[in-house]
Formats: C-alpha cells, sequence, structure tokens
C-alpha cells in the first residue's frame, strides 16, 4: 500500500476475494481510495478510462483465479491502444503454487500475450521495487498494462523491505526521447518539397500532448490534418486545416486527401489496417514519413522513407525551426471543393437518427466534456458528428474494439476529471455488457452520462450482413432488450427515453444539467440505419461507398 | 538500432544459397537464421520470447540457453543474465518484425540476426546407430573423416559425438541414414560473431 501511496495513486478499482484479502484489509489504513465494481471487466475499463483522461496509471485490485481472468478483456483493450495500467492480482499462497489450489489460476500465463510487462512476485522484499517497476514501465514509452500477481503469502506482510530510492535498473528497456537529428533535417527536406503533404496525427500524439506543436507545425507548412479514431483531440477538429478523421468509416474528404497526398506524416499512429485498407494501394507514390516512439512499429505495416523514433511532441518541436510554409494553396482549395462535394451528411426524415442525436449532442455543449464511445455504428457516428477539440476528452476502444467499454470507461473518467461533465455513447448491445456498473456509477454521485443509441440491434454487424451478405441478418437482432429507463431506475439512477426529433434537444439539455449524479438517456433511433462513408475491408479509397449501394456487393477480403 | 529502415527488406537472403532439406525427412525447409539473445534471468522470459515466435507462426529449430557474463563486458557469472542463440526459419520480413518485438521485450537486452555475418558456429550431435557386423568399417570411416568420435561402441549399436558446424553434421547425418539411426541428439546451434562486434 505505501507504494502505491509513493506513485501518487489516489484511486483504485477493485473486487475482493479470498486470495486478495490482506490487500483489501491494508486499504482500511491507507489513503488509497477504493472504488468497489461490480464486475471485475468493469474495473479494468474503468482504470482504463482514468488513465486515457489523465495519462496517469489507472489501478486495478482483483482476486486470483476468476477474479483475474475476468480482467483479460481489459489487459487486451489497454494493450491494444498503449494505456498505462496496473493490475495487481491476489494469488494462492507460494507452496501451493501449481498445485492446483482453490482459485488458483496461472495468471502470469494466461496473460503475456496482453501485457507489456509482468511480475509474479515470490518475495515480500521484492514488493517496493517491482511496484515502483510496473508504474515505471506502465507509464513510460510506449504506455502499456502491468500486471503484478501477488501470493497471499507475500501480502500477508510483514514486508519490512525499505522503500526502494534507486534509480531503476532494466538494461532491456530504452525509451527514446529525441530522434536522431540528422533525421529530422531528412524529414525537413521532404516537407520543403511536398505540394500536397498531409498530417496524420494518431493517438501517439495525445499521449505525448503534441498538439499544439503539431497545429504550430500545421500553421507554418500549410499541411491539412486528419486524425484517427485515437487520435481526437490532440489537434482541434473545428480548425480550417482539420478534416476530421480517415480510415474505414472517415470522412471522404480526409480520405480523398490523403488517397491524393504527395507525403503523408505519421505522427503517433500506426498504420492501421482500418487506415490503410488495401495496401498495395495505399498512398503508392507518396513520401511516407513516421514519427514514433516504439521502433518496432517502424516497417511493421509499411516502409517510411524517414523514421523518426521519439517522442512526438519532443520530435515535432525539433522540427519546427527547420520548415517553413508550403506551396500547397491549389492542394488546400482542391479539399475544399471535396469538402462541398462530400460533406458528412445523414437522411433528416425517416424517423429519428443517430445522427442527429449525436449532431445535437456537439452543438449543445458535447465539446466541452468528455465522451466516451462503446463500439459500434453509434462508435462512429460519434466519431464523425461530435467533434473533438480538447485531448484526452475522446475515449474509444479502437485496436481491440472491445463491446462493455464505453460505460465503464466513463466512470474512470469522471473519477479522474473532476467537475467535468462525461458522456458514455453506448450501443443498446454493448450497454449490457457492463450495466452492472450502474451501481458504481448510483454510489460515486459522479456527472456521468449514459446516451444508449438503441436500434434494437447489433447495427454494425447487421450493416455488414446487409451490405456483404445479401442482408442475410444472422445473430443480429436484439429481440428482447429491457426497458432501459426502467432498468436505470432500477439502480436509483434518473432516466429520459427520446423518440422524436423535437424532444431531442430538450432531454439532451435536461440531461446536461442534472447534476445528482448519473443519468441515462435512451434514445429510440431508426433500427436499420448504415454509417456512410464506408471503405470496405482490405478495399481502397476509391472503392468508398458514400450512401447505400444499389448493386450487390461482395464480401470484404480484409480481415475485419 | 538502426533507425531508418529503407525500402526492401534488411534480410534480402542470398540468392545463389541452394535449397536446404532436412536431413532426415527431406523435406525443403527455409532458410535458417540465427539469432542471439542476451536476456535477464528471470521467470517467463523463455515463454515471452518463444510467444514472439509462436504468434507469427515461426519455427524454432533450435534454442540453446546457457549462463551469461553479469553484464555485458563484465568478466563473471553472477547467474542474472542468459544468453539464447536461437535458429529458426520464415520468411524475412517476419524476421525482422521478431528482431523487433523480441527487443521490446523488456527482460531482453539485445537481440541480433547475424544472418550474413563472419561468425564462429558450432554445435554437437550424438547419432546411435544400430549395425550389422559389415557395416562396422564403413562407419567407421565415415567418423574418421568428420571426426567424429565414437562414445559407445556396442555389439548392436554405436553412439557416435560429431562436433562443428550445422552443415557438418547434416551431412554426417545423411551419410548415415543408410545404416539406420536409431536415435539423434543435438545440442542446437551456438554462435559467437569474430573480431569486435557484439554476438
Ligand atoms: C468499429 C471500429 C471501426 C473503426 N474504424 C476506424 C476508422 O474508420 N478510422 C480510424 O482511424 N480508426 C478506426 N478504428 C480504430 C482502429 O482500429 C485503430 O484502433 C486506430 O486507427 C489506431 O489509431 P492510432 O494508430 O492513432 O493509435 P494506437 O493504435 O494507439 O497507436 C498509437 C501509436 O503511437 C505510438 N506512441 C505512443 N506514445 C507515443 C509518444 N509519446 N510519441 C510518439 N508515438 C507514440 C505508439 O507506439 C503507437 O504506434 C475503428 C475501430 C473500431 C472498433
Ligand atoms: C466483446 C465484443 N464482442 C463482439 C464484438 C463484435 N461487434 C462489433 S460491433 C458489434 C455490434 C454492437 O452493437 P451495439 O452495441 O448495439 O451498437 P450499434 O452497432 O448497434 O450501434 C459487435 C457485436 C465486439 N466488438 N466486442
Ligand atoms: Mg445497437
Amino acid at each position: 500500500m505505501r507504494c502505491l501511496e509513493r506513485e501518487g495513486v489516489e484511486l483504485l478499482f477493485g473486487y475482493s476475494g479470498g486470495a486478495a484479502m490482506p490487500i483489501f484489509d491494508a486499504l482500511v489504513d491507507s489513503t488509497v481510495k477504493l472504488v468497489l465494481v461490480r464486475h471485475e471487466q468493469g474495473a479494468t475499463h474503468m482504470a482504463d478510462g482514468y488513465a486515457r483522461a489523465t495519462g496517469k496509471p489507472g489501478v486495478v485490485l482483483v482476486t486470483s483465479g476468476p477474479g483475474a481472468t475476468n480482467c483479460v478483456t481489459g489487459l487486451l483493450t489497454a494493450l491494444m491502444d498503449s494505456v498505462p495500467m496496473v493490475v495487481l492480482t491476489g494469488q494462492t499462497i507460494t507452496s501451493m503454487l501449481g498445485k492446483d489450489a482453490f482459485q488458483e489460476a496461472d495468471v502470469t500465463g494466461i496473460t503475456y500475450p496482453v501485457v507489456k510487462h509482468s511480475y509474479l512476485v515470490k518475495n515480500a522484499a521484492d514488493i517496493p521495487r517491482v511496484m515502483k517497476e510496473a508504474f515505471y514501465l506502465a507509464r513510460t514509452g510506449r504506455p502499456g498494462p502491468v500486471l503484478v500477481d501477488l501470493p497471499k503469502d507475500i501480502t500477508q506482510g510483514p514486508c519490512t523491505a525499505p522503500m526502494v530510492d534507486e534509480p531503476i535498473s532494466l538494461p532491456g528497456y530504452h525509451v527514446p526521447g529525441r530522434a536522431d537529428p540528422e533525421l529530422v533535417k531528412k524529414a525537413a527536406a521532404y516537407l520543403a518539397k511536398s505540394r500536397k503533404p498531409v498530417l496524420y496525427i494518431g493517438h501517439g500524439a495525445v499521449i505525448s500532448d503534441a498538439g499544439p506543436a503539431i497545429m504550430q507545425l500545421a500553421e507554418k507548412l500549410q499541411a491539412p490534418i486528419v486524425n484517427t479514431l485515437l487520435g481526437k483531440g490532440a489537434c482541434p477538429e473545428d480548425h480550417a486545416l482539420h478534416q476530421g478523421m480517415l480510415g474505414m468509416h472517415g470522412t471522404a474528404y480526409a480520405n480523398k486527401t490523403v488517397a491524393n497526398c504527395d507525403l503523408i506524416f505519421a505522427i503517433g499512429a500506426r498504420w492501421d489496417d482500418r487506415i490503410t485498407g488495401k495496401l498495395s494501394e495505399f498512398c503508392k507514390d507518396a513520401i511516407k514519413l513516421h514519427i514514433d516512439i516504439d521502433v518496432a512499429e517502424f516497417g511493421k505495416v509499411l516502409r517510411p522513407d524517414v523514421c523518426l523514433a521519439g517522442d512526438a511532441r519532443l520530435v515535432v518541436e525539433d522540427l519546427l525551426p527547420l520548415v517553413k510554409k508550403c506551396d500547397s494553396a491549389d492542394w488546400l482549395k482542391e479539399i475544399g471543393t471535396w469538402r462541398k462535394q462530400y460533406p458528412l451528411k445523414y437522411p433528416k426524415k425517416g424517423g429519428l437518427r443517430a445522427q442527429y442525436v449525436l449532431d445535437r449532442l456537439d452543438k449543445l455543449g458535447g465539446r466541452d466534456c468528455i465522451i466516451t464511445t462503446d463500439v459500434g455504428q453509434h462508435q462512429m457516428w460519434a466519431a464523425q458528428f461530435c467533434r473533438t477539440t480538447k485531448n484526452r476528452h475522446w475515449l474509444s476502444s479502437g485496436g481491440a474494439g472491445t463491446m462493455g467499454f464505453g460505460f465503464p470507461a466513463a466512470i474512470g473518467a469522471a473519477y479522474a476529471s473532476p467537475g467535468k461533465k462525461v458522456w458514455a455513447i453506448c450501443g443498446d448491445g454493448g450497454f449490457q455488457m457492463t450495466l452492472a456498473e450502474l451501481a458504481t456509477a448510483f454510489l460515486s454521485k459522479l456527472p456521468v452520462k449514459v446516451l444508449i443509441i438503441n436500434n434494437s440491434y447489433l447495427g454494425m454487424i447487421r450493416q455488414w450482413q446487409e451490405l456483404f451478405f445479401d442482408n442475410r441478418i444472422s445473430g443480429a437482432d436484439l429481440e428482447g432488450n429491457p426497458d432501459f429507463v426502467k432498468l436505470a431506475q432500477a439502480y436509483g439512477v434518473k432516466a429520459w427515453r427520446v423518440k422524436r426529433a423535437g424532444d431531442v434537444d430538450k432531454v439532451l439539455k435536461a440531461a446536461m444539467a442534472y447534476d445528482q449524479g448519473p443519468c441515462v438517456v435512451e434514445a429510440e433511433v431508426v433500427k436499420e440505419d448504415n454509417v456512410f462513408p464506408m471503405i470496405p475491408a482490405g478495399a481502397a479509397v476509391k472503392d468508398m461507398i458514400i450512401e447505400k449501394p444499389k448493386h450487390r456487393m461482395e464480401k470484404p477480403q480484409g480481415s475485419t | 538500432m538502426p533507425t531508418t529502415i529503407q525500402r526492401g527488406s534488411q534480410f534480402e537472403l542470398d540468392p545463389g544459397k541452394p535449397v536446404r532439406r532436412h536431413p532426415v525427412t527431406e523435406e525443403v525447409i527455409q532458410p535458417l537464421h540465427t539469432i542471439s539473445l542476451l536476456v535477464r534471468n528471470k521467470p517467463g522470459v523463455l515463454v515471452r520470447v518463444s510467444l514472439v515466435f509462436s504468434r507469427r507462426g515461426y519455427n524454432i529449430e533450435s534454442l540453446v540457453v546457457s549462463p551469461a557474463l553479469s553484464a555485458p563486458g563484465a568478466s563473471e557469472i553472477s547467474g542474472d543474465f542468459s544468453r539464447m542463440t536461437i535458429t529458426c526459419s520464415g520468411d524475412p520480413d517476419t524476421l525482422e518484425q521478431i528482431i523487433k518485438q523480441l527487443e521490446k521485450l523488456i527482460d531482453v537486452v539485445h537481440a541480433i540476426d547475424h544472418t550474413g555475418q563472419s561468425v564462429i558456429e558450432s554445435e554437437l550431435a550424438l547419432i546411435k546407430v544400430t549395425i550389422a557386423l559389415k557395416e562396422r568399417t564403413e562407419i567407421l570411416q565415415i567418423a574418421e573423416h568428420y571426426r567424429a568420435k565414437v562414445v559407445d561402441y556396442g555389439s548392436e549399436s554405436m553412439i557416435l559425438r560429431v562436433e562443428g558446424e550445422t552443415d557438418k553434421i547434416d551431412a554426417v547425418i545423411a551419410l548415415l541414414k543408410p545404416f539406420h539411426i536409431a536415435e539423434l541428439v543435438r545440442s542446437g546451434k551456438i554462435l559467437m560473431v569474430r573480431g569486435s562486434l557484439t554476438t
């Protein structure tokens, strides 16, 4: 416990059990506050939301066996999106390890592929060093989850080992800071020659708070910006140079910008397949520059012309004095015509549209709130219509695409950001995966506002089946959904339902103003709507679908 | 650690090299690569290393783990560090990614691919052959030619111990194949770079 206090931990998200009881007991006398969750997966997403909102590691404490295995999804989610997290798991006593003891699971073994690093502590004297290393590893370099498995006899104490003050010695761990100046010069030289540059901003820019430096770069160069789903918020999406999100469900003009550029500059982004689509056609002839703190990203998907290993903010700052305005006036004009030609749009008739609700949320103060999302159509619509203007104000599970993430992540974010309103935008499917945390939210009295986009379908699945599987709907109909308003009320949580466009503003304003704790807004929207634009998985930008196609589509070639 | 990577793989294979075949089954095998790792001797490090390979469908042919000097350049062996020498086969682009992912492991101090470098390599094999009376001299001739030592000499079988480069051991095994090899145990390759470069 004292180790946690020393790391500046204020609170942890936990769920108890036999093997973790000594640690829970120590919590009683500690300054570290416990948030008791209703399911361990919820604890991991709360810690994740806490971490994404602050940059500080979120902390989870659970028991052995099933308590620990319930954390696996949360670990994967955090690993895929580079989120700092420390997960403490109770374990059976050391002498019983490997003997199928009660609630024993080989937790380090099960979790090897989903952690940045992990420890099985076999000696109480190691606790101070291990804890210090765990937080250091979680937070630095490319952030990620670290797991510490703690057998009960080790945590039962007493631990008399002194706190560790000497610097950490990890000879196999190197964190790049500033990139090689020669390479920075080379990048500047390429930028100077470019007539059609684009800055492709990713989550690494959020993590390193590179936004202000990138905006200076963009303005100096007069280069357009696009960001990934996870890069939202690093640079204000309402800026004139900003073209919104790129990729599978990005704006048509962002994707056209990328498809026609002569130089693409990835800043803390990893060329995910939801962005590159068909790799052999992706920016075929464009110069590629890439800043990343993880050198294993260089050459993983494609081979950039210049790889700058370092922290996004530091590298961009080093680059700034070396660049000047690009001759990009014609390019920006061309992009402007795409913006006019292919704006984001949706039908205004035929019932309540999710897009309309999210558009209104954006206009009614959504940009000042932290927005978390679940996974599915509502996530993509939120990404399109809720523009993010502040760093760490957009939290979404991208790499793992974990349904059930949005709501607990919002609780974590609310704990992390006192005074901020937090909106969780969830689907009717995903919300039901972690809705038990309504109790946690209710007890917290935090301003978490859940917007359930209820289309009575696993909408994203239904969309794919409609478009690519001849509309053969299989396992996507969510008949049997509960009455979400009554459900919330059963937990003591205030709730509204909205069915008509005319009522949206009234309800959203009421929810925005509600200050007695969490609340739920259920929007009953058109059941069968699709997210457009869409570039089918594994296809190229030229195959982008802007509206519902009239002809039959082949099954996509890309992975998912 | 390379900071720039140009288009095209760093690990182009020597096009003049003949295809490799398994000494016993004669299946064609992908060209072999040898990777040296210096790792911290922590529990789980071997699993972490092997997961990097298995996740990408790469096949480890041999793996030798041994105690290393306590720090690069130190002269004593404290048991804090180990050496791993891994031979594996698969496509070069995946190998490049594997090396980088190995480097990324917290407990791996360095990972170096030695393909194309000037190295000293060595491997040991124990080969048990069942023998008919009239085959003895021929086997002994093979042994003599390859400086294999006869370490067990029985009436129905003998065990040869042969040391050397992998190709040499493959050759001995191929020659002995007609005589019915009853058992074969190889140590896996170990290797060291010549001169002042790091292994
Ligand atoms: C249903 C669904 C649809 C999706 N559709 C889209 C879509 O249309 N468009 C889209 O963009 N995404 C989409 N995604 C998300 C997508 O799967 C990826 O998660 C996302 O594109 C990855 O974004 P990223 O590369 O910015 O972030 P990450 O995957 O988090 O990568 C961040 C990179 O930054 C590096 N980094 C970390 N810290 C630093 C630092 N300090 N300095 C420098 N570099 C650093 C990391 O090493 C890493 O390489 C979708 C996801 C789902 C679930
Ligand atoms: C845990 C998990 N299981 C399955 C999926 C696959 N999946 C992706 S989107 C989706 C549908 C989500 O439905 P819903 O939450 O109602 O959101 P909608 O798409 O309708 O907005 C599913 C099943 C997933 N991403 N995560
Ligand atoms: Mg739905």
